[in-house]
């Protein structure tokens, strides 16, 4: 075996804190070869991404940082910030998260790219710009000798996260730190953007470091996988290794805490019980024993090593000889198939369109962003409808219009039979009680100040509840979503991410609705934490009888909880029908790419399948493409002869039922092709 | 449940019945008097401004002299046991004064304090988050009162006013500090408005009234509670100022503003005479500041002193 690249060991990270030393990495061991891809999973707060900044040497000074990191043989630690910096950004560059704060915003983007290669380089300025532009071509941004001119702001964000990997892979490094270089991005986008990452590391034979929460990134990428909680690596192996083969009971738990995409069957989650331990002052023992379901008291006392399970497979479990563990799979939820019980809720034709103004006293409006543009649909009793498509798609808009209970500016909202533009506001208030909402973002969602015993009760104090009776309702509600009546008199900040999603919760069903809205509800939650709040919203639908209107980015998601689902691009419905159908044949072009972007956490299937790659971005929807408007994205209008295009670039495609009943598409060309 | 209990309630909660939760009706309000009880330099604070009024209304029976009384055999004399503050120039007691000043000066900086920013909380908020009209009409004119001289309006006033009572300084004091602060809290509602918890009150039905007192409001208590602060202070000594206009405070009778202004030019050669009014002054500044770090302490959950945090 050659020398690797990277290699970390005993590393150690801790920062002093208020309430005493927080150790975020423990002993962390690692290597990376050339032209070989570690994926290093684990949830916020495992100390994944702390270990890599300690490789850049960009921790804060308070950090204390200890063991060895040999990078090509040189030891890092303890070297000079002018020293790292001769490193960093050409042997060792980073990718991070978020493409918008990694450029700077007034400066051209290709001379950005172009610094990168003047602060290590003995290029001309010229010969710099030049191949600026080379690397951006090489990472797919289209006319990229013109788009060098532009600003990052005029880029969205997939193109951004181009320009930082055309950035990362200047000076031909050996080693590219990716910090979830896809996380903030689409799926469709993802899947060019792990592409680019692929293109980057043939061209430059780096060993690459990608660092992520999402094991179906890693699947599709990694050579080798590794697990981290809290602060160190729990199991570490090849990609097969792991996702077939897992021993530790952590990364048996979030394989199977993640819902899929591929399964036919809806199976409930297994959540990991419990939160990821404090990081300051860890006693002894294994950190997972807590939440750990085949915990012995050997685990309570010592802390497991890495020990080899099979080859490369190593494992830190005093229970990793333990083959069977309790299943994993513990029951299959049944569709509901309700297609004659009421409807609750009827859209038709909503539009939502907000005018763009210009110039500053005399505004006159300059164009339209058409956000919602001629959605139907229906949702009835006891059903879970799923609303899911790209960021910009109008989900958000079209939820805002249904819970704004008024009058759309076109078009028709009935909630539970009731037309919202006759209704005058003592009705409105009533319909409010029957139409409740969950939100993305738990912290945002729950006033900070209020305890959350008042918040639970507002909704009822709203509605004129008796006092007497909203002291003996809020202890039941947070019985109801899985936490104890004693919690009351916390802050929400007490709580974690997915108890405070849990109140959300419990303060949308606190006036016993009919309907409740979510907004991406579990996008802000770790997949362990994510897995207890997708099975609190299952069971809860059924035992409340509620129709749930889900809207999502997260195909797997939605396939999970939903009973039909509408795919949405650029504000239109562009697919609808029963999860079954619409994931096993999916007709429009669009949903057809949308789910073979997604990763899916099985090494094998993973690169067996067929990946249809988007061209480009999502359009803005202040300037539709005139007919079909996904046609400049489409693959299969790209395909057609040129006398079959004119008619997506003229006609918009209207829906039209096709295949099995209720299951209907808007595509002139439509035809069902599976890609799972 | 695994998130460790660090919280004393909760401890309470346990140890007792379980069954019967421990809340009554407002328990906001329960707890953020709890936290602000537990503030121990909030408590001393509330306490000296407790006493300095006491001492203004009380130790006037203290002294045999009142505060317009002239004693002919002292003129500028030191502090002593006749006169325990010392005299004045023309053989006023100093200790009847500064007592009868601290009597008009606590009233009128706490009154001013509460109703400025109670008027800049109320104008910012709605202006902000009714927007539209009500907001461009609330900033024409807070602009308005930005750009004419408070002091001319008051001089055109002055004649209608004069000869009532002392308390229509309170009125005018507190009209013409709240435009600035009323802008700031605006920006703030415009950014409040916008966040999903506000958006979940309206969705729940809520009235717009009781989202901006229940969620808004709080939300940026800390910079109201350190506007009324500042304010105290400074409406103390603004007082002066319109003193000069002839409202309210007129010789013989005394403010602490009053004494202040007039002690200044004395302070080093005959410091009695500003020294015991500055001091007073300072001390119920500083413990109106003690009261609001508690109130802000108890009202902000995050904060560490109230009680502590969660260990995640």
């Amino acid at each position: 075996m050659t020398e690797p690249v990277l290699a970390v060991t005993d590393l150690t990270v801790s920062f002093p804190t208020d309430h005493g030393l927080l150790t975020a990495v423990r002993g962390l061991n690692y290597q990376v070869s050339a032209g070989e891809v570690l994926g290093i999973v684990g949830e916020s707060g495992s100390g994944k991404s702390v270990s890599s900044m300690a490789v850049m040497g960009l921790l804060p000074p308070q950090a204390t940082i200890t063991g060895s990191i040999r990078f090509q043989g040189r030891e890092l630690l303890g070297r000079s910030d002018v020293e790292l910096s001769q490193i960093r950004g050409r042997r060792i560059s980073m990718i991070f998260q978020d493409p918008l704060s990694a450029l700077t915003p007034v400066y051209t983007v290709g001379d950005q790219v172009a610094e990168a290669l003047l602060v290590h380089g003995t290029l001309s300025r010229q010969a710099a710009g030049a191949r600026a532009v080379e690397l951006l071509n090489v990472v797919g941004i289209p006319d990229a000798a013109r788009r060098a001119q532009a600003f990052p702001h005029e880029f969205s964000g997939g193109m951004r996260q181009r320009v930082v990997i055309a950035m990362a892979i200047a000076n031909d490094p050996d080693l590219i730190i990716a910090d979830e270089p896809t996380t903030a991005l689409d799926v469709t986008v993802q899947a060019q953007v792990l592409q680019v990452l692929a293109t980057a590391r043939e061209i430059t034979g780096a060993g690459i470091v990608l660092i992520t929460h999402d094991l179906g990134v890693v699947a599709g990428f990694a050579d080798r996988v590794q697990v981290m909680y809290a602060g160190r690596t729990v199991e570490t192996g090849g990609v097969d290794d792991i996702f077939y083969h897992p021993r530790m009971p952590y990364t048996r738990g979030l394989l199977a805490s993640i819902p899929r995409v591929d399964t036919t069957q809806r199976r409930t989650l297994v959540p990991i019980e419990g939160q990821p331990p404090s990081l300051v002052g860890l006693g002894p023992g294994c950190p997972f024993a807590p939440r750990c379901p085949l915990v012995i008291d050997q685990c309570r006392s010592t802390e497991p090593d890495l020990a080899p399970v099979s080859g490369t497979h190593q494992c830190a479990c005093h229970r990793a000889a333990v083959e069977a563990a309790p299943p994993l799979v513990s029951g299959v939820a049944s569709y509901n198939s309700v297609s004659h019980s009421r409807v609750l809720l009827r859209v038709e034709h909503l539009v939502r369109h907000y005018p763009v103004r210009k110039g500053t006293i005399l505004r006159r409006q300059v164009g339209t962003v058409r956000a919602v543009d001629d959605i139907s649909f229906e949702l009835r009793e006891q059903e879970t409808l799923g609303l899911v498509g790209e960021s910009g798609c109008g989900k958000t808009s079209t939820l805002m219009e249904i819970l704004n209970l008024t009058a759309p500016a076109q078009g028709r909202i009935e909630v539970l039979g009731t037309d919202v533009s006759a209704l005058d506001r003592r009705r409105r208030m009533q319909l409010r009680r029957d139409l409740q909402v969950v939100f993305q973002d738990p912290i945002a969602s729950l006033d900070p100040r209020l305890p959350v015993f008042d918040l639970l009760a507002e909704p009822l104090r709203a509605h004129g509840v008796p006092g007497a009776e909203i002291r003996r309702r809020v202890p039941e509600l947070l019985k109801l979503v899985g936490l104890s009546p004693e919690h009351a008199s916390r802050y929400p900040a007490e709580f974690s991410g997915g108890q405070r999603q849990r109140i959300g919760i419990g303060r949308a069903l606190a006036l016993e609705p009919k309907l409740l809205v979510l907004d991406e509800p579990v996008s802000a939650l770790d997949v362990s934490i994510q897995a207890g709040v997708l099975n609190l919203l299952d069971e809860l639908r059924v035992r409340l009888g509620l129709a749930l209107l889900f809207v999502a980015h997260d195909l797997a998601v939605v396939r999970h909880i939903a009973d039909r689902v509408a795919v949405m691009y650029l504000g239109k419905i562009v697919e609808i029908g029963p999860v079954d159908a619409v994931y096993t044949a999916p007709q429009h072009p669009y949903t057809q790419a949308l789910i073979s972007a997604i990763p899916i956490p099985d090494p094998a299937k993973e690169s067996a399948r067929e990946r249809i790659l988007l061209t480009g971005d999502l359009p803005s929807p202040a300037d539709v493409p005139s007919g079909c408007r996904f046609r400049t994205r489409c693959f299969r209008y790209a395909a057609l002869p040129p006398g079959l295009r004119s008619r997506c670039e003229q006609e918009e495609p209207a829906r039209q039922q096709r295949g099995e009943p209720e299951h209907e598409s808007a595509c002139h060309y439509a035809a069902a092709h599976a890609v799972l | 449940m695994s998130a460790s209990i660090t919280n004393p309630h909760s401890i309470a909660a346990l140890s007792g019945s379980p069954v019967q939760p421990l809340i009554g009706r407002s328990s906001r309000g329960r707890l953020v008097l709890r936290r602000f009880l537990r503030h121990r330099l909030s408590l001393i604070g509330l306490m000296c401004v407790m006493l300095l009024y006491a001492l203004a209304f009380l130790g006037p029976l203290l002294t045999p002299w009142g505060y317009a009384e002239q004693d002919p055999t002292a003129y500028l004399a030191p502090p002593s046991a006749q006169h325990w503050f010392g005299t004045t120039q023309i053989g006023e007691d100093v200790f009847a004064q500064t007592l009868r000043g601290l009597q008009k000066s606590l009233t009128i900086g706490l009154l001013v304090g509460v109703i400025s920013t109670g008027i800049a909380a109320v104008v910012g908020t709605a202006a902000g988050y009714f927007g539209g009209w009500v907001d461009r009409i609330l900033m024409w004119v807070v602009d308005l009162l930005l750009v004419i001289p408070s002091f001319l309006i008051i001089a055109i006033l002055s004649p209608a006013f004069r000869g009532t009572t002392w308390l229509i300084l309170v009125v005018l004091l507190a009209a013409f500090s709240w435009m600035i602060t009323a802008r700031i809290v605006r920006g703030l509602t415009l950014s409040l408005r916008e966040r999903e918890f506000v958006l979940a009150a309206r969705f729940m039905g809520v009235p717009p009234w009781r989202i901006i007192a229940r969620h808004i409001v709080p939300n940026m208590a800390s910079l109201l509670i350190i506007d009324a602060t500042i304010t105290v202070g400074t409406a103390i000594l603004t007082e002066t100022g319109l003193s000069f206009f002839g409202f309210g405070v007129q010789p013989p009778d005394v403010s602490l503003g009053t004494l202040i202004a007039s002690g200044t030019n004395s302070a080093l050669t005959f410091p009695w005479l500003f020294l015991f009014s500055g001091g007073l002054l300072a001390l119920t500044v500083l413990s109106v500041n003690f009261v609001g770090d508690g109130l802000r302490d108890a009202l902000d959950p995050t904060s560490t002193r109230g009680s502590r945090r969660r260990v995640r």
